[in-house]
């Protein structure tokens, strides 16, 4: 690329757990708190979104312009909010690993109805 | 399991069938016609499609022709580029203009776009006639060129030429409006503080 690549355009989430009761949890469903995002309102923007788990694995496998590299990414969408403090749940076309917990997701803008 | 044999059985007395009425010179519909017998089984029927033709999406109203867009995926995202109709496919045909930010004649898909209020009055401006296949046209063309010129592939004529039309019509017109022209070159992005649900595009 000869030109500047952009720059953030997702916003910064970071997955709390599975959604869960007491003592089950289930892991079909995943929490997550997106920066900024402090009440059940604000939620709205963001139901639907996609999300991203980009994460780093040992093996390079998965090829970016022909480059094999070790970055991988766990797609999912934003579905409901999540109590009144501005979390959200997500579904992920794989679970998320426990190892994802505390972990930085990306919050895309799209699919957009501004 | 018995039904699949049975399957089997008539499939290959079915082609026994076909392989003498070739041997014999006898064609497919004289077989048919002497058939004493109907087939036990239903015969799959070949579906017709229930499938309606596709509308184009409903426009969102807060895009009209001129609106300014900010892409938000593929190749180009983050550029704020102008809008000017949407095609029958429902995707959005859109340019940076290409004079400006390098944005060519591209087809977009409103989901992955924010409109913004930004909008610029694009009446006088004339919009090549461009529809989906046009696009389409493109993409093969060049990879038959590949294989003949070692070269890069270069586009049509006619594609360099409704670009080049669009943006000595396109580029006065943005350059009426202060900061305009600076507006479009930038990239939009988010950073620290910022959150979309908040802002107002």
């Amino acid at each position: 690329m000869s030109q500047k690549s952009s720059g953030r355009l997702y916003c910064k989430g970071v997955v709390l757990g599975y959604k869960r009761s007491l003592r089950n949890q289930y892991p079909n469903q995943t929490r997550i708190k997106i920066q900024g995002v402090e009440d059940r309102v604000s939620t709205n923007f963001y139901i639907g979104k996609r999300v991203a788990y980009v994460y780093r694995a040992k093996k390079p496998i998965k090829s970016i312009g022909g480059k094999k590299t070790k970055v991988r990414v766990i797609w999912g969408k934003i579905i409901a909010p999540h109590g009144n403090r501005g979390v959200v749940r997500a579904k992920f076309r794989n679970n998320l690993p426990p190892s994802s917990f505390g972990k930085r997701v990306r919050v895309m803008l799209y699919p957009s109805n501004v | 399991m018995v039904s699949k044999s049975r399957d089997v059985r008539r499939k290959l007395k079915e082609q026994a069938a076909k392989k003498q009425a070739q041997s014999t010179g006898m064609s497919d519909k004289v077989t048919k016609a002497k058939r004493k017998w109907y087939p036990a089984d239903d015969k799959p029927r070949k579906r017709t499609s229930r499938r309606k033709v596709q509308k184009p999406s409903k426009l969102r109203a807060s895009i009209t022709p001129g609106t300014v867009l900010i892409l938000l995926s593929g190749r180009f995202r983050g550029k704020r580029v102008i809008f000017l109709k949407q095609l029958a496919s429902g995707l959005l045909l859109i340019t940076g203009p290409f004079a400006l930010n390098g944005v060519p004649l591209r087809r977009v898909n409103q989901r992955y776009v924010i409109a913004t209020t930004t909008k610029i009055d694009i009446q006088s401006v004339e919009i090549p006639s461009v529809d989906d296949s046009w696009f389409k046209k493109n993409k093969k063309k060049p990879k038959s060129d590949e294989m003949t010129d070692t070269g890069k592939s270069k586009l049509p004529e006619s594609f360099l030429n409704a670009q080049k039309s669009l943006d000595s019509q396109l580029v006065p017109l943005v350059k009426q409006v202060p900061f305009l022209k600076s507006y479009l070159c930038s990239r939009f992005s988010l950073s620290y503080g910022q959150f979309p649900h908040e802002m107002r595009f």
